[in-house]
Order: C-alpha cells, then sequence, then structure tokens
C-alpha cells in the first residue's frame, strides 16, 4: 500500500530541481525602468489648442522682425552700384572686346561718375563685383596649397595646383588657378578732383592674415610662365601683407559675389559726385561675365539684403493665415479630441477588413 | 551507402572515416579575413560601398576627402568583422575544449587516456557516470547486470527525463576484461541527422561468435553529447565521429528569415538607387554640356583643348560620387543594433516572465522582432501551447460502467474505489494495463517513495493514476516488472514492446505472467487505432459513446485493450519481428506491418479520460489577437471532438448561432472534393456576413486535399479566418503554414513539442513554449517563451513598437541622407555642373554617422501610445498589418520632405549669404546647420514621448554640433578655422536658422 510513494512528482529529481531552479533564477532580467520600456516621458499631443497658439505667436513675431530687417536694409544702408564693363570698352572695341581687354597695349583707364543719393557714413566699403564668374568651379576651386601658403617650408607641395603648379624655375607660390586668376582691376577715387584715401588695410579677414598666409612666405615665379592671368604680386612683399590676394583666395560659393576692394573712411554727402577712374584689366569679356563697383554702408545685418526681411514677412504672414484658418475649422467643425468613434475600426460598420 | 565499422580495429578506418576532432568553426587563422570579407561583399549594399570608396580614390573624380567613405566602411566592416571573429574564437574554445578532454580509450587491448579528438571510428570508448559521451557509440557493454544504461538527451532532443538504453543481445553477458578484445562488425547506415533511428547490424568474430546478425536500434546507442546517468560505467564502439555524428550532421546554420521589412527597405533602397543613377546621368550630361559650351570660354578654369580618352566619364562619376550618400552607409548598422535591442527588451520584459518556473522570453533570432508587428496568421498547437499539458486522469469506462461522471473524478468515485477494493476481475484487468502498458521506469528513492520516469505525459498519468487506485508498478528489474496490487505481489516478465508511432496510433507490450505463465498482448491507443479492432462479437457501442462524451467534454481518450496470445503464435510472431527489427531499409514500416499481426481481435477493456487544462489567459489572449486581426489555426494531433472542444473553450470559435463549422472530410478524393466544394461555397457566401466562420479538416482529408485540390483549399484558407486541422502530422504542419506563406501572409507559428519544430522552422516566425514537453521546440524557434498568453504581449506591444520604430528608423536614414544629398545637386546647378561638392569631408562623414544617426537611435524608446491603450483596442494592429508606416507612399511621403526641406535649407541660404557673404566655407556651414537643425526638429516631431534620453540625444547632439564645429574652427590648419566662430557672432545667421527651422514645420 505504498500510495504516498506513487503520488510523488514525476518530473525531474528533487536535487537537479533546485539546481536548475536556483540557475534559472540568475538568468531572471533585472528590473529596471529602461529594460521595461518604462521611463518617465512627456507625451506632447499637438492640440488645435497648441498649435494655434504656436502659429499666431510666430506670427506675431516675425512680421514685426521681418519689417525691421527690411527697414534696416532698405533705409539705413545705402548703395551704389556701377557695371561698367560695357561701358569701360572704347567703342572702336565694342565687336570685339576681347581683342581690346588681351592687348597689353592700349590704355585701359576709364572714367565713371557716380552719384551719392543719400549720405553715406563712414566706413563706406568699396567692393568689386563680379556675375557669371565660377569661384566654386571643381576645377578652379581645389586648384590651391594652402599649405604652401602657411609655410614656407612646404613651398613644394603643389600637387592640388596643376596646371599652375611650378615653372621652370621652381614651384610657384602662390601656386594653383585661384591665386593665377588675381583680380587686377583699380579704381582711384576723386570728389571735385580731390582724391578720396581708399584704405587697403585690414579688408581680409583677421585669422587669414594670422594663420592662413604666412609672414615669411613671399611670391616666387608668380605670373612668370606662358600665360598670364590676372594681377601680378610684389614679390618683396610676404603673403600675410597682401590682402587683396587674401580676399581672393576666399573663394565665393555663388557665381555672382563681391569682394571688398577697400573702405573709404570719410562721410560722403548726398548729391556729391564722385569720380573714379578705373583700371579695367582683367578679362570677363570671354565669358560674358560682368563686372561692377558697389560702394556701401552696412547696418547690423551687413549689406543691403532685403530677402530675410521678406522672407520673415511671409514666413510670419503664412503663420498668421494658417492660424486664423486653423481657428475658422475649430469653430466651424469642431471635434472632440480622443474621441474613439473617429477610430477606422469604429467607423466602418463592417469592422473587420475582410 | 553503408559503412562497415571493425571493432578494436585501429588501422582500418583511419583514411576512411575522420576522426574524432569537432569543429564548428567558420573560419581558420588564415582564411578569416578572405572569407570573411567575401561574406560581406556578397550583399549588393556592401559591393556598392566598395565601388564608391574605390572610386573615390581617384583624385580626379573625389569630390571629398576618400577617408569620408572608407572611414564608415571600414568602421562597418570592421564591426561586424570583429563579432564574427568574436564568435567564432568562442566556437574555437568550446571545440578545443571537448576536443582535448581525456577519455578512456582502448589501444592494443589495453585501456588508454587519450584526447577525444584521437578517438577513431572502432575504437572501444569507456565512460563513467557522468561522462559526457564524446561520439556516437554503440553500447557493448554496462556495469548493469541487465545491460542497462541510463543516459540524459538534454542537449540533443532537450527531453529532461533519462532515457534507457540497453546493450545489444549479442554482447550481453560478456565479461568485463574479455570486453577489451572484442572484435566485430557494425553495419551501419552512412551518417545522417536522424536522432530517433539507427537501423544496423552487429556481428562478432570468434571467439564471441553468435549464429546470426544482431539488429542494433537506437536503443542501443548513446549519441554524443548526452550524458551517462545513474549508471557507474558503459563502454561502446565509436560509430560516427567528430563533424558526423548525428549531432554533428543536424548542426547546420539555418536560413536567416528576412522580414517583410527587410524587403520593402531592400526594394526601397533599389528604387533609390535607380533615381540615384538617373541623376547622375542627367547630371553628367549636363555637366558636359555645360563644360563644352561654357567652361572652355571660362579662362581661369584652364580647361585643356583635348582631354584624356576618358574625358567624357568624369563628371559623371563625379556625380556618382557627389549622390553616393543618397543611400545611407549607416542604415545597416542602425537597423542591426536597434534589432538586438529589440530583442534585449523582450528578453528583459518582466511581464513575460513564467513565474512558475523562472523561465523568461527570450529572443534567440534578433532580426525578426518587426514581423511580429505584421503577423496574420497564428497556427497553433493544441497540447502544451494552449493546454498546460499536464495531464490529469478523470474519467474512465471499464466494461460499460462510467466511473467519475457524478464527480468529474474518478479517483474519488466509490463506485470504482468498491470495484477495486472488490478486486472485480474487469477493473484489475483495466489496471494492470494502465499500470504496465508502457515505457514508464520507476525509480526508488532512499526513502522508498517511488517517482517514474515518463516519457509520455498521458503514460505518466495513467501510472499514477493506476498508483493510487492501488496497482502500484513498484519495480523494473531488466525484463521483469513488479505490481502490487491490495497487498500482493504480481511479477510479469516484459517479451517485446511495440513502440507508439504516430501512424499506428498505439502501443502495445507482449508480457508473460510469471505465476501462471500466460502471454498476454496489452494495449493502448487512439479509439479509431483500438476499437476497430476488437474482436467480432464484441460490443463497442459503449466504448464509442464514452469516447464520445468525453470528447464532448474536451478529454483527452485512450481505449485500453488486452489479448490473450497462445505459445506458437508468440513464438512465430517474435521471430517475425526480430527480423523486422533488424532490417536496414524501411525498418519502421516493417515494424508496423508486423505488429499490425498481432494487435487485432482485441478484448477492449475501457476508456480512460485525461484531462488537460487551458492555460492561463488563452481565451483573452486568443480573442484580443482576434480583434487585432490575427486569423487562428490550430493545427493538432489530437482528435476532432477534442480539438473543437477545446477551440470552443477558448474563444477559437463561437458557438452557434454565432458561429459555424463548416466540416471537410470524406475517405476518397470524390468524397474530399465534394465536401470541399460545400464548404468553399458556403464560405464565399457567408464571407460578407459579420459570423465567425470556421472549417475542420483532418489528417486524412487534408492529404488528399492538399494533393489533388490545392488550389480550392488554398482559396479556402485565404477566405477563412479560422480553421482547425486536427489529426494532423508534423509535416502537414508544415505543408500548411507552407501554404499560407505561399499566399504572402505573414505567418506565426508556436508549439512546444518536437512535432512542431518542422512547422515552427517553416513558419516567418516560429515561437516555442518552453514547456513540459520539452526545450525542442523553444530551440527551434525564434522566440521563446513561457506561456500562450505572452503571446499577446509579444504581439502587440513587442512587435508592434518594434515595426513602428524601424518604419520610422530607417525612412529617416533615407530623409537625413536625400537631404543633404538634394543640396549638393542644388549647389551642383550654380557652380556650372562641375561635381563640386558644398560640404567638407569632415561634416559630410560626421552628417552621416554622427550628428544624424545618434538621436534617431533613441527613437527605439518612442511609444506613439501606452502599453495599455494597445491592449484596450488591439485594432491598432492593423495599421502595421497592413504595413501602412512603411510602404512606397510613405517613403514617398519622406522624399517629398527631404526634397521641400533641402529647398528651403538652400534658397534661404544662397539668398541670405549672397554677394559679400557668399564665402565657400561660411555657406557650407550656414547650409550644414540647416540641415542639422531640421533633423532635429524633424526627429523631435516624430517623437511621441520624450524621456531624457531622448531629450539627451536630440538637443544634445545640436548642442555638440556646435561644440565639435567650434572645435574645428580653432584648429589653425584645418580648412574651417574660424569660420564658426565668426558665424556664430553673426546676427543672421541665427536669423536664418529660424527662419529655414520654421518655413521646415509647412
Amino acid at each position: 500500500m505504498d500510495t504516498n510513494g506513487a503520488t510523488t512528482s514525476s518530473t525531474a529529481g528533487g536535487g537537479s530541481t533546485s539546481k536548475s531552479s536556483s540557475k534559472k533564477h540568475s538568468r531572471k532580467p533585472v528590473y529596471s525602468r529602461f529594460t521595461q520600456q518604462e521611463l518617465p516621458a512627456c507625451k506632447p499631443i499637438l492640440t488645435p489648442g497648441l498649435v494655434i497658439a504656436t502659429f499666431t505667436i510666430i506670427g506675431i513675431i516675425f512680421i514685426p522682425l521681418g519689417l525691421v530687417s527690411l527697414s534696416a536694409s532698405e533705409k539705413v544702408v545705402v548703395e551704389i552700384v556701377d557695371r561698367y564693363d560695357e561701358s569701360c570698352v572704347p567703342s572702336n572695341y565694342s565687336n570685339d572686346k576681347l581683342k581690346f581687354i588681351q592687348n597689353p597695349s592700349i590704355n585701359k583707364s576709364c572714367v565713371r561718375t557716380l552719384t551719392v543719393p543719400k549720405l553715406m557714413k563712414s566706413p563706406v566699403f568699396i567692393y568689386y563685383q563680379l556675375d557669371n564668374y565660377y569661384q566654386n568651379h571643381r576645377r578652379y576651386v581645389k586648384s590651391r596649397s594652402d599649405k604652401q601658403l602657411r609655410s614656407v617650408s612646404d613651398e613644394k607641395s603643389t600637387t592640388d595646383c596643376s596646371p599652375e603648379d611650378k615653372t621652370v624655375d621652381g614651384p610657384i607660390v602662390p601656386c594653383g588657378l585661384v591665386a593665377w586668376s588675381l583680380f587686377n582691376d583699380t579704381y582711384w577715387f576723386s570728389v571735385n578732383s580731390k582724391t578720396i584715401e581708399v584704405n587697403k588695410h585690414d579688408i581680409a579677414w583677421k585669422s587669414d592674415k594670422e594663420h592662413k598666409f604666412g609672414s615669411n612666405v613671399y611670391p616666387k615665379n608668380f605670373q612668370s610662365g606662358g600665360l598670364i592671368g590676372g594681377a601680378k604680386l610684389n614679390s618683396s612683399v610676404p603673403l600675410s601683407k597682401q590682402e587683396d590676394l587674401m580676399v581672393w583666395m576666399r573663394t565665393a560659393a555663388l557665381p555672382t559675389f563681391r569682394k571688398l576692394y577697400g573702405k573709404i573712411e570719410q562721410d560722403l554727402q548726398a548729391n556729391e559726385k564722385i569720380q573714379v577712374v578705373i583700371q579695367n584689366n582683367y578679362n570677363t569679356y570671354s565669358f560674358s561675365g560682368k563686372k561692377k563697383l558697389v560702394l556701401s554702408t552696412t547696418s547690423w545685418i551687413g549689406g543691403k539684403n532685403d530677402f530675410l526681411g521678406i522672407a520673415y514677412i511671409i514666413v510670419g504672414g503664412l503663420c498668421l493665415f494658417l492660424a486664423v484658418c486653423f481657428i475658422l475649422l475649430y469653430v466651424i467643425k469642431p471635434r472632440p479630441l480622443g474621441d474613439p468613434s473617429y477610430l477606422s475600426w469604429n467607423r466602418s460598420p463592417a469592422g473587420h477588413p475582410n | 551507402m553503408k559503412r562497415y565499422v571493425y571493432i578494436n580495429d585501429n588501422e582500418s578506418s583511419h583514411e576512411l572515416y575522420c576522426d574524432n576532432r569537432i569543429s564548428n568553426r567558420k573560419y581558420t587563422v588564415l582564411n578569416f579575413l578572405p572569407k570573411n570579407l567575401w561574406e560581406q561583399f556578397s550583399r549588393f549594399m556592401n559591393q556598392y560601398f566598395l565601388l564608391i570608396a574605390c572610386l573615390q580614390l581617384w583624385s580626379l573624380i573625389t569630390p571629398v576627402n576618400p577617408a569620408s567613405t572608407w572611414g564608415p566602411l571600414i568602421f562597418i566592416f570592421a564591426v561586424s568583422a570583429s563579432k564574427e571573429a568574436w564568435d567564432d574564437y568562442n566556437r574555437y574554445l568550446s571545440d578545443k575544449k571537448a576536443n582535448e578532454k581525456l577519455v578512456w580509450v582502448v589501444r592494443q587491448g589495453i585501456r588508454k587516456h587519450i584526447q577525444a579528438q584521437d578517438i577513431h571510428v572502432g575504437n572501444i570508448v569507456w565512460l563513467r557516470e557522468n561522462d559526457e559521451v564524446p561520439c556516437d557509440l554503440v553500447l557493448i557493454g554496462t556495469s548493469d547486470p541487465q545491460g542497462l544504461c541510463y543516459v540524459e538527451t538534454a542537449a540533443l532532443d532537450g527531453e529532461t527525463d533519462l532515457k534507457t538504453r540497453v546493450i545489444p543481445s549479442a554482447c550481453m553477458g560478456i565479461d568485463f576484461e574479455l570486453l577489451h578484445k572484442i572484435k566485430g562488425v557494425i553495419e551501419c547506415p552512412n551518417p545522417d541527422k536522424d536522432i530517433t533511428r539507427f537501423d544496423a547490424n552487429l556481428r562478432l568474430f570468434p571467439p564471441f561468435i553468435d549464429n546470426d546478425v544482431c539488429p542494433l536500434t537506437i536503443k542501443n546507442t548513446i549519441l554524443q553529447s548526452c550524458y551517462l546517468r545513474n549508471t557507474e560505467w558503459a563502454c561502446g564502439v565509436a560509430v560516427y565521429t567528430g563533424n558526423e555524428t548525428k549531432l554533428g550532421m543536424s548542426r547546420g546554420i539555418p536560413e536567416p528569415k528576412l522580414t517583410a521589412m527587410d524587403a520593402m527597405i531592400d526594394k526601397l533602397t533599389g528604387a533609390i538607387f535607380v533615381f540615384q543613377i538617373v541623376v547622375v546621368m542627367v547630371l553628367g550630361i549636363a555637366g558636359n554640356v555645360w563644360k563644352d559650351t561654357e567652361a572652355r570660354k571660362q579662362w581661369y578654369v584652364q580647361y585643356p583643348i583635348e582631354g584624356p580618352w576618358y574625358e567624357l566619364l568624369v563628371i559623371p562619376l563625379r556625380f556618382e560620387l557627389l549622390c553616393s550618400i543618397m543611400i545611407p552607409i549607416s542604415i545597416k548598422v542602425s537597423l542591426d543594433l536597434v534589432k538586438s535591442l529589440y530583442a534585449k527588451f523582450i528578453d528583459w520584459d518582466t511581464e513575460m516572465i513564467d513565474y512558475e518556473t523562472g523561465i523568461p522570453s527570450h529572443a534567440t533570432n534578433t532580426a525578426i522582432s518587426e514581423d511580429l508587428g505584421q503577423v496574420e496568421y497564428i497556427m497553433t498547437d493544441k497540447t502544451g501551447t494552449l493546454t498546460e499539458n499536464r495531464m490529469i486522469f478523470r474519467r474512465c469506462c471499464i466494461s460499460g460502467v462510467f466511473y467519475g461522471n457524478e464527480s468529474g473524478d474518478a479517483l474519488k468515485d466509490t463506485k470504482l474505489l468498491n470495484a477495486v477494493a472488490g478486486s472485480s476481475p474487469d477493473v484489475v484487468q483495466f489496471l494492470t494495463v494502465m499500470a504496465i502498458c508502457n515505457t514508464v521506469v520507476p525509480i526508488k528513492s532512499k526513502t522508498g517513495a517511488i517517482s517514474y520516469k515518463a516519457q509520455s505525459q498521458d503514460e505518466d498519468a495513467l501510472v499514477n493514476a493506476a498508483a493510487q487506485l492501488h496497482m502500484v508498478y513498484a519495480n523494473k528489474t531488466a525484463n521483469i516488472l513488479e505490481i502490487r496490487f491490495n497487498g500482493s505481489v504480481i511479477k510479469y516478465e516484459v517479451l517485446e514492446i511495440l513502440e507508439f508511432t504516430s501512424d499506428r496510433k498505439r502501443m502495445s507490450v507482449v508480457v508473460k505472467d510469471c505465476q501462471n505463465g500466460k502471454i498476454v498482448l496489452l494495449s493502448k491507443g487512439a479509439d479509431e487505432a483500438i476499437l476497430p479492432y476488437a474482436y467480432v462479437g464484441q460490443q463497442t457501442r459503449t466504448f464509442i459513446e464514452a469516447v464520445e462524451q468525453y470528447a464532448q467534454l474536451g478529454l483527452r481518450t485512450l481505449c485500453l485493450a488486452c489479448r490473450e496470445l497462445r505459445e506458437d503464435e508468440y513464438q512465430e510472431w517474435s521471430l517475425l519481428f526480430k527480423e523486422a527489427s533488424s532490417t536496414l531499409v524501411d525498418r519502421e514500416w516493417r515494424i508496423a506491418e508486423v505488429c499490425q499481426r498481432l494487435e487485432h481481435d482485441f478484448e477492449v477493456l475501457g476508456v480512460t479520460a485525461i484531462e488537460d487544462r487551458l492555460q492561463d489567459g488563452v481565451p483573452e489572449t486568443i480573442e484580443t489577437l482576434r480583434k487585432a486581426g490575427i486569423n487562428f489555426w490550430m493545427l493538432t494531433g489530437d482528435k476532432q471532438n477534442t480539438a473543437i472542444q477545446i477551440a470552443l473553450s477558448c474563444n477559437f470559435i463561437s458557438p452557434e448561432p454565432k458561429g459555424q463549422l463548416l466540416l471537410i472530410d470524406g475517405k476518397t478524393e470524390d468524397e474530399v472534393c465534394r465536401s470541399l466544394e460545400r464548404v468553399l461555397l458556403t464560405m464565399r457566401i457567408t464571407s460578407s456576413e459579420p459570423k465567425d466562420v470556421a472549417f475542420v479538416v483532418d489528417g486524412w482529408a487534408l492529404e488528399i486535399a492538399l494533393k489533388h485540390y490545392r488550389k480550392a483549399f488554398t482559396e479556402l484558407a485565404i477566405l477563412s479566418r479560422t480553421a482547425i486541422c486536427c489529426r494532423v502530422t508534423p509535416s502537414q504542419k508544415a505543408q500548411l503554414v507552407e501554404l499560407l506563406k505561399s499566399c504572402d501572409y505573414r505567418t506565426l507559428a508556436i508549439g512546444d513539442g518536437g512535432n512542431d519544430v518542422r512547422m515552427i522552422q517553416q513558419a516567418d516566425i516560429g515561437v516555442g513554449i518552453s514547456g513540459r514537453e520539452g526545450l525542442q521546440a523553444a530551440r527551434a524557434a525564434d522566440y521563446s517563451i513561457g506561456k500562450f498568453r505572452f503571446l499577446k504581449r509579444l504581439i502587440l506591444v513587442h512587435g508592434r513598437y518594434s515595426y513602428n520604430r524601424t518604419a520610422f528608423l530607417s525612412q529617416y536614414s533615407f530623409y537625413k541622407s536625400l537631404v543633404i544629398c538634394f543640396i549638393q545637386i542644388f549647389f551642383s546647378f550654380i557652380s556650372g555642373v562641375s561635381g563640386t561638392s558644398l560640404f567638407n569631408s569632415v561634416s559630410l562623414m560626421a552628417y552621416n554617422v554622427f550628428y544624424t544617426s545618434v538621436p534617431v537611435l533613441v527613437s527605439v524608446l518612442d511609444k506613439d501610445l501606452s502599453e495599455g491603450t494597445v491592449m484596450q483596442h488591439p485594432q491598432i494592429l492593423f495599421y502595421c498589418q497592413a504595413g501602412r508606416l512603411l510602404n512606397p507612399s510613405t517613403f514617398a511621403g519622406w522624399f517629398g520632405r527631404s526634397l521641400f526641406h533641402a529647398i528651403v535649407v538652400f534658397v534661404i541660404t544662397i539668398h541670405a549669404y549672397a554677394y559679400e557673404k557668399s564665402e565657400m566655407e561660411e555657406l557650407s556651414m550656414v547650409a550644414l546647420s540647416g540641415c542639422i537643425w531640421l533633423q532635429a526638429f524633424v526627429v523631435a516631431l516624430e517623437t511621441n514621448s520624450f524621456t531624457i534620453l531622448q531629450h539627451l540625444a536630440i538637443w544634445g547632439n545640436l548642442v555638440a554640433f556646435y561644440v565639435i564645429n567650434w572645435i574645428f574652427s580653432a584648429i589653425p590648419a584645418s580648412g574651417m578655422y574660424t569660420i564658426m566662430f565668426r558665424l556664430c557672432r553673426q546676427l543672421s545667421y541665427w536669423i536664418t536658422m529660424s527662419v529655414s527651422f520654421t518655413l521646415s514645420v509647412f
């Protein structure tokens, strides 16, 4: 009558059960809020009220901001833009401008008269503007050697500079297409035959002068090859002092760009006539690029640029418009938030998609 | 086809068969690099990136530093290669440990201690208790006088109970010392992976000559990786060694499963690739045209008049490189990373721990969590999956008398107890069959308590129930069984065991009553395997009624029967049986045929009814998942009535009139065809009504339907949301899964036993329940869980979140790459279509691998809805099932968004930074900052719940962007020197940022 014995469990023996259960126990995952995906979380819901409020606030902030920056660019900044590439070609060359610009024996000077529309407070910045000029072209933008510019010991690192990398006399410093094509028009300003001083110092970035262009690197073999590109450099002045080069070598990302030529550190009165004598040396005629001379003052957003102001007003206006639309929608056709009857399976009577 | 193993012959086998060196390694030190690289480069994405990286080495065409592609590429390759290497190294270590383990092997007649890897086929290996078996052995001797030994096969099949193994009859009684000198030949098949079969013969040479060949079965073997238990020593002949063992053959790398989402991502990647080619071609042609018309006039560019022969290719290739970032290099790494985190979340989930056993859920396959959210069909096993698989003997019907009907528990039925006390002959006979017609091993502990080792839960229930009814199966020594009934001890000698197979559906033992020498056949089995074979004249009507009645209650029934055999009948049959058992070809079938000769003219004794309770929470789980639009199919080996009852009780099907069951049955093709068509017709009509229609099919009809009416059956399968397939074999289960998969449904198979393994492997997702039938299913499965009810959480919570998160992450990866790529394309139009890169190499690389991948990685923590909401409204899963979050149209949305954002950033940047401000480095940094702000905004907008980690990653990343660029701006040698400081001081920079940020809202 061993009924007790017979009822014992028929699973694994006692010893192994306890062993395996203790082993299993250690496999049990440790509880933490991360492992259980239960980290405290905030769940912002885009309620109609929140959306309308956001849009309204953005609109209210953006429109005045846009107006302010627009007025800064329109009212504060005074700008004179004068295109001279066409008019500086003598009429007998107007059919063959290329011949004119490529002939070194022709005198290239040209006189332009600019009228100051409004008082221009000092400093007045002088820029030259090139249109349709691709400083960002791949062949061009890479054709330089920053190492070589920085230190004299890296004079020979001209691998990227081809085809303006070296001459028979050794490496070109500064090498590459960018330096080679340095802009070489010059301007001379006068008011009532009195010369206006143009300050050509501090037109380049401070960091370029101090770090990118070495103070002991001097131009070598520059513009001495068969092809002459742009300006020549005074080989007795170190690169760190050649600010025109530095400005030019900060390549522009857009095909239309302005580069700083110098600063006029005196106020220009309204309706003053400024005489500009231009040495029109730089060839933009072969690719029908334009050259412009720009005189401009600045404001807190920089030079004259209406875009940001207009963008602000448009964005702000759009926000307000949307806010109004949402309010109307909310008033005309309100919809309670979180109503389960809007759920797709509650809307269709069939219930199942079969 | 056969191998001949000469026992104790040291030389002959060396060249023929491999030694016992186990090797699971994929690589060796020498071939690691080439092989691993080859494997990695067999993926299209990697080939693409390698091509791009190689093109970048050509400085004429590369827009950026080659490091911007080589860096991430090498990093990604290094990560996956070192993971492989680490895994392989660990495999090498464990192999080495196994190979160098010392074992006792007979060499030149002397027992020697040698390393396991030096074992050769034919060697005699000695094992002691608790030793691991080093290779597949045929037993020739054990410490047990009856030639028995016990092995634990858990490593092989996951079953934790001890199995008995016996030495072949020819080796019985050979002396311990003589075993060293034994000679003979074993004729066995070539290595295969079937761990349930070993059809071989053994012939011993003089002086051990035995008249004839001795058949060997799997019962005479001990296989590699098993452990010897409860046996002092055992020795055997090595027949399969090294990687040719049964375990070694069944090893193998399973095909990686590809989720529906992976397939979609691949498709979208392909689409982007085509788009990229088109863009490259258009820009390439435009660039060449521009070069010839415009660039030649631009003297400062100095285009040579006569270029090299490949000149036409240069610009298109540059654009190819410029656009190569369209396909994000980081997506594969990010996806792998988040997928393993999904798997970890499953492993970590405390709500999916089975507290009864302490087993947590586990994701073996870490790559397919998204598929869980897209399941459309669930194929479930019944026993052990829906039910607990804890069998309890509840009722019985002995000679027409029903016991246990009133109380629901036959063990407490006084009628039965009285009958037992009165030793009623019918009842005694019935209990005897219950107690000894099985393969149970009684084990007596030191205290005298008896516990049973049973391979089947039903047998366990029956033996225990018999013991409670005072028919105690007390002891088994060799072939002598000892049972105690009401104080008296009865001994039986087991002559043969006719084992259970799923085809025969019954098992029998032939025993000899030691008291009177009578030979009796005792059988138990399914009703249809027993009742039709009752002797002519026996009334089986009451038994049929009993079976039906029990099945109605959802109980498992077994019929018990016996037949007295004449001595000569037995002897005659015994020879046939022995012959059949030693055949090498079709042994199983031959044995079944021979068994059939004995198993007839039964005297049916009665019917037992065993209860298998439903697991907790099964009905709720099924209801919830059905609401979530998942269709359930039940595939069970059990009989129709039981299956239907279980189905009803677990909400699988609704009772009439809401539900309707359609039966497909029939024995012949015509009958099946007719009933199939009828069901199909009904199904078509009712498919529009809100009615639960399910069809029921049995294994026989299914076989015919799948063979001859596949098309009609497929249509039925598509129409029907619920199906019950009963009496199906493991291979039919797999066939059904295959059928649904071929209709492009995402299938999940869930099961717990060895018979579900094939279905689990076949399905898109296999889920195993680590249950009482061992771990076989759980090992083969992609996910193993402790209880069926965890399936709800696995699908609705983990599957759904994984799907949502991956959908966002993958599309976002494309979005951010496209934004920056579009900007580059736009920029090429204002840079003379020459292929200039607006961004510098450092920024490009950092943008892809750092600035944009860190914030998006925390989206793995995003929860769009709380777990509770999803559980309450399981219909939400429709979205995932239909793939609404990742498909060509959502992708087009992201594509449009990236185009819009690129336009916003580009237009605003080039206008705000026009004229004197249009410095290259500055402009590029403004555009890049714009992209970074926008992507932070997009991540923030798409995140539904912000935890501290998300805030950290999104806003911290923005701060990090500035910090990193400040650092670069502070290095004089870098191209970006001072740029970021200048910008941050400009008011117009911040104004530009805020405008692009706001405009992107629309």
